[in-house]
Formats: structure tokens, C-alpha cells, sequence
């Protein structure tokens, strides 16, 4: 489904990404860990299209698409879906209606019919149960005054109602309770699906616990410096990342 | 319109067709010795600071002749999209100027509240009129108001007498409809609300396709101890219409004035709005919204006097400026050596979308007392690239998100009305002019 060959990146002409190779298919989740700063945002937003990002080498197909072609408009269409580390507050913007518009976005996209607001918020209404979101939250503005854990499930929230192929989820599951931590894992989990893909970045074993990964990989410095199985995030949980990246840098 | 003559005086034409017109005396010669500070001051000349950026000079070329009889043929569906749905609004409509009682409302008269079309106050010869008519020397010698009073003939009285809770609101409707000739249409509304009175105003000035008229409104309102006054202007007149207003608000004790003034159409706007806080914990809430798109020019001058101890203000103005707009605000606010514990905060925001648009932003804040809590802040921008990033990133295409984030600039601004259903109306008007404005909660 997605396949990054050999992706280098510039930020502000300081090369973040030094050749990063990743595949993941259709039906796996991925694990991304890795220490602060070693650009694992940064290869999120650069998969969802956000500015400020050079790619000097390198390539991405998504489902056999040039994916570095594509707005990010057309991405989400596509069926990409970045839940951002640090969602963006947008005063003024009723939840609700910038949720319905972006389900209708893709829709209309697809060729499919548009959805009225009375079913729109059935459907809505539906998976915030899901991930335990108080109605109260559809008619404020756009994460604003959220707290930090709210953003998160809203991110989840949004990812549940657009249903995308392909989900990167950057660290959606710091900043969170233990509670909150189970309803962000129970949406990944309902989301599942043999033709989904995810990508998780995080920092903790502890999701994991809940959404047992297929692969985890550790990027360090811009590049993968290991990857493994669900025992790798286990083994880094316990030994730090030292012993990996000593490598990564030479 | 036609391009008028250099020698002959503005607006001399439609005053002497004026003066056949059966008229009290009092009113008469109101309306004369108006006329005769009108043409001796003329109009402000280009170096006067307050219009800098709004030059007359277009305005003086044109020639407008006098509200004559209003379409009779026009119905209330032609200005459907202005109308307040409200199962007791009191409306009253105007039609160049001209007060047209087919087209109001005819809910049954609201106890303790009193309105009263001007032209009737007029020819039943209102023995208090003359004291009501605000003396204009309070008006800085403003030509403006003094042409609103030579011509005065139209407009509303709205009296409100002590002690009532008015749930139905109030809406006046000036409609400005396309003539061969172009009219000029001076409306002048008078609003007196009384101790303990809480009311809610609007006011629709509303163009139709193809109108290039000049509208001069005047609107003078006096709220006494412990009133609320809820207050919307809306002004979404037609393409080649020409709009200036003039509003003066005075406030004795403990009363409340919620403003909200939204300029969406018009060719060239400009508006006066003067509020005086003469009691202690009188406070006003001032906010505003301007679109100056296509090559509009919208010029909002504001003045709070903070005159005695105690007194706040909090005034929200947001523009959006784009095509080759103009847009221009001035936001004056004067702390007097009496009035310590004043709290004033006010904020200009703009969001300059285009190269060819134009935005002149002036906070002046004059403080001569002391222990005084002011703010003030003017800001130019563009569109947050995150939030267009993050709307797009979910699907929008580029245009929408744009629109979306265009039309929550200025939604911000409506969020602030408390009373409803004035915000909903609020955000109705501003769906009209900006499409991507969510009109209707969570849909
Ligand atoms: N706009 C920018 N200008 C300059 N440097 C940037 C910019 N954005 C990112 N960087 C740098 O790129 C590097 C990678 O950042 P990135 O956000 O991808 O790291 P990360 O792996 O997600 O870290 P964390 O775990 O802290 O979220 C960092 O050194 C960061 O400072
Ligand atoms: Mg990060």
C-alpha cells in the first residue's frame, strides 16, 4: 500500500531525512519510535503533504500512486489520514460542520452522495460514543480550548468518521490518561481491517499494549535504524536507544 | 448620475424642492439653517485627518435627487434575505427613505414600547420632537448630519418607557432600489430607552441589484440608568451604493450597549459610530465586522468617550480585505481626568487576502486619567497556514479551506453576540456575504 524508497528531506536546507525505506501493506499496523528529533514528524507530514518540507531524493507510491505528486487534499481523498501530534486550533470553525465537510469532501470525491446534517450527525453521534466525546464538543470550534488529551480523541474521532486507507497517527497517544489511552487504542482497533493500513508513532511501549503492531521500527538520525517485531518496542522500553543509534550515526 | 456642474451647490436642487412641502415652522427652519451649515462647511475637505483615507471627492461628483415615491410594486419577497423571522418582530420598512407601511410587520404594538414612523411624528406636529432631535454641536460640525437634518422628513422613533423587558426586537429595513436618477435618502431613527428597559435593535440597510443610490443615515440613541440596548447594523447594500452613517450613542448609569455593526456591501461606506459613557457602570460592547471585496471602500470610525469614573468598554472589530478593497478604521477611545477605573480594551484585527487590497488602521487612545486599565491592538495577517493545512489535510480543497478560514475570521466576531436570536440573524447576514460561514449551528 505504501512504499518509501530511499526518502531524504530538507527542513530550512538541514537534512532531516537521510534515505528512509519503509513498506508497510495493507492490512499491518507500524510501529515508528524512535528518540526526539529524528524526524519521525517530519516523515509524517511529509506523507500527508504539509508545507516547509524539501524532499531532495527519494520516492513515495501509495497504492501505486507518485504520493509526493498529490495535494494534500488529494491525499486525504485517497484515503491518507494524519492525526497530528499537535492539532491545530481553528477559532471560528464549528467541529461539526468542518467534520461534515470533509466526509462530504471525500465523498463527493468518490462519486458518492452527499450526506444531510441530519444523518451526518447520527453518524457522528455514533462514534463518539466510540471514543467517549461528549456531544457538547461538536458545537465548539475546532479543537480550540480543547485540552490535550480532548485534541487527541478528536483527531480519533476524525479518523473514525473518515474511515481512511491509510492512518499515520503521530504520537496521538502522548499526553493521554490511562483512560484515554484505551479509548485512542479501541478506535485504532475498530478501524482494523485487512484493507487498512497504520502507521503509529510513539514513544511508548504502552500502547502497544493495546494495538499489538506487526512491525516497530526505530528511526534514528533520518534513517531506520532498526526494525523488528512487537519484542523490539519491548527490548527498547527496557534498554533505551543508545544501543541502536550508536549504530545509526557512525 | 450625472456629473453636476462646479458652480452649482450640492443637493441645492432637492433642498428647494424641499422647501414646497407643507412644513411646520419649527421644521422649516430646522431643516434651513441646516442646510446653511451644510453648504458653508461643505464636505471634508481632502487634509482633514479624519478622512484621510476616504476621499469624498466621488460622493461630491454625483448627483442625486430626492427620495420621490417609493416602487409600489415591490413586495416583501424582493427583500426576503433581509427580513428578522421572529414570531413578534416589530419592522418597519423603508423604501428609499421613504417609510412604506405595506411592507412591516403587523404584530399587535408591544406594551410600553412606542413606534412611531418619523413622517407621522412629523405631520401630527410631536410637540417633544424638537427637543428629541440631539443638538448637532455635539456632532463636531460634522456636514453629514447637518444634511441629515436639512432633509429630515423619514425615519423612526422608538421610545421605550421605564420598567420593560421587550422580548419582541425591533427591525428597521432601508431598502435602496434602482432608479433612472440615483436618490439621496436621509433617514434619521431616534431611540430613548427608559431606566430598567431591555430592548434589541436592528437595523438592515439593503440594496437591490442594480441600486447606486446614496443613503446618509443618522441614528441617535439615548439609554437611561440600568438599560440594555442589543444593537445590529447590517449594511448589505447594492453594488454602486454609497452608505454613510452616523450613530451616537449617550449612556447614563449602569446601562449596557451591545454594538455589532457588519458592513457587507455597498461601493463606498463610511460610518461614524460615537458612544459617550456619562455614568458610572455604563459599559458598551462594541464589535464589528467589514468585507471590502471588489473595489469596495468601508471606512469605520469609532469614539468612545469614557467621561466619568468606572465606566468600560470593549470594542472587536475584524476585517476582510480582498480584490482591490479598501478598507479603513479608525478606533478612537478617550479616557476624560475623571474617569479613573476605566476598563477599555479594544482590538482591530484584518486579514489582507490580496496584493491589491488596501487596509489603514488607526488606534488612537487619548488617556487623561489616572488607574486605568487600557488595551489596544491593530493587527494585518493573512490565512494561518496550519489551520489550512489541517483543513485540507481532511479533505477540503484549497479554495474551501481558504473560504472556511475567511468566514470563521469574521464568525469569531459573531460568537461575541449574547442576545438571540440577534446572533443567529448575525450570522445569517454574514452566511449571505461569505458562504462558507457555518449559518446554522452544527450543520
Ligand atoms: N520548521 C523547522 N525549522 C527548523 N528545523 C525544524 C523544523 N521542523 C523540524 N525541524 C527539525 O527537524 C528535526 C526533526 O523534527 P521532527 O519533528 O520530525 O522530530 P520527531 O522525531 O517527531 O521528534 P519528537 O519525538 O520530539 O516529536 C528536529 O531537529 C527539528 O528541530
Ligand atoms: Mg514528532
Amino acid at each position: 500500500m505504501l512504499s518509501i524508497k530511499n526518502l531524504h528531506a530538507n527542513v530550512a536546507d538541514k537534512e532531516i531525512l537521510k534515505g528512509i525505506n519503509l513498506d508497510v501493506k495493507a492490512g499491518e499496523i507500524h510501529a515508528v519510535m524512535g528518540p526526539n528529533g529524528s524526524g519521525k514528524s517530519t516523515l509524517a507530514n511529509i506523507l500527508a503533504g504539509r508545507d516547509g518540507y524539501t524532499v531532495t531524493q527519494g520516492s513515495v507510491s501509495y497504492q501505486g500512486q507518485d504520493l509526493l505528486a498529490m495535494d494534500p487534499e488529494t491525499r486525504a481523498c485517497a484515503g491518507v489520514f494524519l492525526a497530528l501530534q499537535y492539532p491545530v486550533e481553528i477559532p471560528g470553525v464549528n467541529n461539526v460542520y468542518f467534520l461534515k465537510a470533509a466526509y462530504n469532501a471525500i465523498r463527493k470525491h468518490r462519486g458518492e452522495e452527499q450526506v444531510d446534517a441530519v444523518k451526518f450527525l447520527g453518524l457522528v453521534k455514533d462514534k463518539m460514543k466510540l471514543v467517549d466525546i461528549d456531544t457538547a464538543f461538536l458545537n465548539r470550534a475546532v479543537n480550540e480550548g480543547f485540552s490535550g488529551g480532548e485534541k487527541k480523541r478528536n483527531e480519533i474521532l476524525q479518523m473514525l468518521v473518515l474511515e481512511p486507507r491509510l492512518a499515520l497517527l503521530d504520537e496521538t497517544d502522548s499526553g493521554l490518561d490511562i483512560d484515554a489511552l484505551k479509548v485512542v487504542a479501541k478506535g485504532i482497533n475498530a478501524l482494523r481491517s485487512p484493507e487498512r493500513a497504520m502507521v503509529l508513532v510513539t514513544h511508548y511501549q504502552r500502547l502497544l499494549d493495546y494495538v499489538v503492531p506487526d512491525c516497530v521500527h526505530v528511526l534514528a538520525a533520518g534513517r531506520i535504524a532498526k526494525s523488528g517485531d512487537k519484542s523490539l518496542a519491548a527490548e527498547l522500553e527496557q534498554r533505551g536507544y543508545d544501543w541502536v543509534t550508536a549504530g545509526a550515526s557512525a | 448620475m450625472n456629473a453636476v456642474a462646479e458652480t452649482a451647490p450640492p443637493y441645492a436642487d432637492s433642498f428647494a424642492a424641499l422647501q414646497h412641502t407643507r412644513a411646520p415652522d419649527w421644521l422649516a427652519e430646522l431643516r434651513r439653517s441646516a442646510f446653511a451649515r451644510f453648504t458653508e462647511r461643505g464636505f471634508p475637505p481632502e487634509r482633514a485627518e479624519d478622512w484621510k483615507y476616504s476621499n469624498t471627492r466621488a460622493l461630491q461628483k454625483l448627483r442625486f435627487s430626492p427620495a420621490t415615491t417609493p416602487p409600489t410594486n415591490l413586495g416583501t419577497e424582493a427583500i426576503a434575505a433581509a427580513l428578522l423571522q421572529h414570531p413578534q418582530v416589530q419592522r418597519l420598512v423603508f423604501v428609499d427613505g421613504v417609510h412604506v407601511p405595506a411592507l412591516g410587520s403587523k404584530h399587535a404594538a408591544v406594551p410600553g414600547l412606542r413606534i412611531t414612523p418619523l413622517d407621522t411624528a412629523l405631520r401630527e406636529h410631536r410637540a417633544d420632537l424638537r427637543e428629541l432631535l440631539l443638538p448637532e454641536a455635539r456632532w463636531d460640525n460634522d456636514p453629514f448630519t447637518a444634511l441629515n437634518t436639512a432633509f429630515l422628513a423619514d425615519g423612526a422613533l422608538i421610545e421605550a418607557a421605564g420598567n420593560v423587558q421587550v422580548t419582541a426586537p425591533v427591525q428597521l429595513v432601508f431598502v435602496s432600489t434602482p432608479h433612472t436618477e440615483a436618490c439621496a435618502s436621509h433617514p434619521r431613527v431616534m431611540v430613548t430607552l427608559g431606566t430598567n428597559v431591555k430592548l434589541t435593535l436592528v437595523e438592515s440597510y439593503f440594496g437591490l441589484d442594480g441600486a447606486a443610490n446614496f443613503t446618509n443615515s443618522c441614528t441617535q440613541i439615548a439609554l437611561a440608568a440600568n438599560s440594555r440596548l442589543d444593537y445590529f447594523a447590517v449594511q448589505r447594500e447594492a453594488q454602486g451604493d454609497f452608505h454613510v452613517s452616523r450613530v451616537y450613542v449617550s449612556q447614563r448609569e449602569r446601562s449596557r450597549f451591545a454594538s455589532h455593526v457588519y458592513n457587507l456591501g455597498g461601493e463606498w461606506v463610511r460610518n461614524d459610530l460615537r458612544v459617550r459613557l456619562e455614568d458610572a457602570g455604563a459599559s458598551v460592547r462594541m464589535d464589528g465586522v467589514y468585507l471590502a471585496d471588489r473595489s469596495r471602500h468601508v471606512d469605520n470610525h469609532t469614539r468612545i468617550d469614557h467621561l466619568v469614573a468606572y465606566t468600560a468598554s470593549d470594542e472587536l472589530y475584524r476585517g476582510i480585505i480582498r480584490d482591490r478593497g479598501h478598507a479603513v478604521f479608525n478606533g478612537k477611545v478617550v479616557v476624560a481626568e475623571a474617569a479613573i477605573k476605566t476598563d477599555a480594551t479594544q482590538t482591530n484585527n484584518n486579514l489582507l487576502l490580496t496584493r491589491n487590497g488596501e487596509i489603514d488602521t488607526k488606534p488612537e487612545l487619548e488617556i487623561y486619567a489616572d488607574d486605568v486599565k487600557c488595551n489596544h491592538g491593530a493587527t494585518i495577517g493573512q490565512l494561518d497556514e496550519q489551520a489550512l493545512f489541517y483543513l485540507r489535510s481532511r479533505g477540503l480543497d484549497l479554495d474551501t479551506a481558504r473560504e472556511l478560514l475567511t468566514g470563521a475570521f469574521a464568525r469569531v466576531v459573531t460568537d461575541r453576540i449574547a442576545a438571540e436570536p440577534l446572533r443567529r440573524f448575525a450570522l445569517e447576514q454574514l452566511a449571505s456575504a461569505l458562504p462558507q460561514v457555518a449559518a446554522e449551528d452544527g450543520a
